[in-house]
């Protein structure tokens, strides 16, 4: 009698077991096939892209000279720099203050109700749209500050754009740092500020820079906050230029700067330049390939610098 | 007793969010070269209590501590009371070994660097003491500035205590520090133990293994439910305990 019901329920258990692999193959096919129609879906577009540019985005000529206004032969050399001096500048101005911002948060923001309201608003903030930014710093900077369509104002619309999302990264990296990490340094009579920068700065430190490295990319890529604050018109540079009030100057922070996302927006709306296709593609070829290599550049340096941190 | 007194609590209560009492009065001395071990069943509160002595729970916000604490017969237990100072003198090893993600070498001299000393021929010295003193030095001598996390866990917690004798303490507080480990590691760690104890180091150790307790413990303290019921040498505790609740707990008869 316990015989066979033994056998019985070994029999059950046999047939619900390939029941659940059954299930366990159709679960791991679904959704193998549906990572598959994105892959190649995303695959598709972005060879897509580059491919309808590539023989402008590759030409030293086209990624050098100054855009034209109505003849064929235009390039995007002052645009592909204003993109990348503008993405530094808010780096500069974002990341010490996010960081800020964030350490004070995790830290030594005490657990309250303002604390609260504070993350919350800085999670609106990251999902704000960026053309409301746009709005706001062309009211604000451009307008009321009377700072015009300018370097600067584009470079603090892009850190109102940036910081809510670098807080958030650097927020998260920091608290994913065990707990007993702080532990160990505040019971080694370290005080809270030691432990935060020597100890748990450096734990975080892979995961805040694959953050910092992927917003980049997002602030490079980003049109809308740039097109009512850093303008929409490109002044041909002049790299032996140091007069900071020149137009012509780089680095004049004062000086209209129309961006690689913007240039794409702004010939595809109202471009007259009889290659404009070419053009418009060439840029978004450029912009997707840097874009590329920011998010590269963020894995690869994200992995190198876990591994490093772990063993050696 | 109290004359060479190291440590000592007077009616300390601990609370967490106010509600409800994590500990009530809990008077005990600890003195140099003595290992106390703190035992009862989990949640009782051990952890606590031990959190209490290097001032760790004040990291938590909501957690109150009353009554006295007196090291040296100084309460530090007052708010004006220098938390790095007591930290520095009352060293504490985790539960889980901790280890920072830096090189076996900069696990030691780290906080000894931080607390101002620069030399380096000091710091190699204060490294290879706290290493020797840990038992680990003849494992790891040869890979200093390797990854702590190339290291087992036990070395790890070998590594940790290491790290807390650096500072030279004059208390080390240890929460379950074999609780993950196998027996050889075990082993080593209370050889350490044993060692350090000689050298007049008063070591106050959480435990659950009771055998480990008598082995290694001075005096025990049986801990229930917040209260502190009995405290005594290890030997009447575990010989001739006087509450029939320490006897039950022992023979592991609780419920
Ligand atoms: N950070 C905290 N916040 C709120 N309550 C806490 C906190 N830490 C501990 N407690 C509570 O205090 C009581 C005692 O906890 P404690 O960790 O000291 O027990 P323990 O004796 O160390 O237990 P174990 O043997 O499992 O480690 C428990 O009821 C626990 O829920
Ligand atoms: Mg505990």
């Amino acid at each position: 009698m316990t015989k066979s019901n033994g056998a019985e329920t070994m029999k059950y258990s046999q047939r619900s077991i390939r029941h659940a692999q059954r299930n366990d193959k159709i679960a791991t096919g679904v959704l193998t096939a549906i990572v598959a129609a994105i892959f190649v879906l995303l695959i598709s577009l972005i060879v897509y892209i580059i491919a309808s540019g590539a023989n402008k985005a590759f030409d030293l000529q086209f990624l050098t000279s100054k855009p034209e206004q109505f003849k064929e032969g235009g390039g995007i050399g002052p645009e592909l720099f204003n993109s990348f001096y503008l993405l530094v500048l808010t780096l500069l101005i974002s990341l010490p203050l996010s960081l800020g911002a964030a350490i004070f948060l995790v830290e030594y923001a005490p657990d309250n109700e303002v604390t609260h309201a504070v993350k919350t608003a800085i999670e609106v903030l990251a999902s704000l749209p960026s053309i409301v930014v746009g709005l706001f710093g062309f009211l604000l900077f451009v307008i009321s500050f009377g700072w015009g369509f300018s370097i600067l104002s584009g470079a603090l619309a892009l850190t109102i754009f940036n910081i809510p999302l670098l807080v958030r990264v650097i927020q998260q990296a920091l608290e994913s740092v065990p707990q007993s990490q702080r532990d160990a340094g505040l019971a080694l009579g370290l005080s809270r500020w030691e432990t935060t920068v020597h100890i748990l700065l450096p734990c975080a430190m892979p995961a805040i820079i694959t953050g910092v490295i992927l917003s980049a990319g997002r602030v490079f890529g980003e049109a809308a906050a740039l097109i009512y604050t850093a303008g929409q018109s490109a002044p041909a540079l002049d790299f032996t230029n140091f007069n900071l009030s020149s137009y012509a100057c780089p680095w004049n922070i004062w000086r209209p700067a129309e961006t690689l996302a913007v240039h794409i927006w702004k010939i595809n709306s109202e471009g007259v330049v009889p290659d404009l296709a070419a053009v418009s593609n060439g840029s978004a070829a450029v912009l997707m390939i840097c874009v590329l290599l920011f998010n590269l550049l963020a894995r690869w340096f994200g992995r190198h610098a876990e591994r490093k941190l772990m063993s050696e | 007793m109290s004359e060479n007194a190291l440590l000592e609590t007077h009616d300390v209560r601990v609370r967490y969010h106010d509600t409800h009492d994590a500990l009530r009065n809990i008077n005990l001395t600890f003195c140099p070269g003595e290992v106390t071990a703190l035992i009862g069943p989990s949640g009782c509160g051990k952890s606590t209590f031990l959190r209490c002595l290097n001032l760790m729970n004040r990291e938590i916000p909501h957690c109150h501590i009353d009554g006295e604490i007196d090291y040296h017969g100084q309460n530090i237990n007052t708010k004006k009371q220098n938390l790095y100072d007591v930290r520095r003198n009352i060293g504490m090893v985790f539960q889980s070994p901790n280890p920072f993600r830096k090189s076996i070498y900069d696990n030691i001299a780290f906080a000894p660097r931080q607390h101002g000393i620069k030399d380096r021929a000091r710091l190699d010295e204060i490294v290879e003491q706290s290493l020797r003193r840990a038992a680990l030095w003849d494992e790891v001598k040869d890979v200093l500035n390797k990854s702590a996390y190339a290291l087992s866990g036990g070395q790890r917690q070998r590594l940790c205590i290491a790290r807390t004798l650096a500072m030279n303490p004059e208390v080390v507080l240890m929460d379950e520090p074999c609780s993950a480990l196998d027996p050889i590691s075990t082993h080593a760690i209370e050889e350490t133990i044993g060692a350090i104890k000689a050298e007049g180091i008063c070591v106050i150790i959480v435990t659950h293994n009771i055998e480990q307790a008598a082995r290694i413990s001075d005096k025990t303290a049986f801990f229930l439910l917040g209260d502190c019921i009995e405290w005594n040498t290890t030997e009447v505790i575990f010989n001739n305990p006087h509450d029939q609740r320490t006897k039950d707990y022992l023979t592991g008869r609780f419920g």
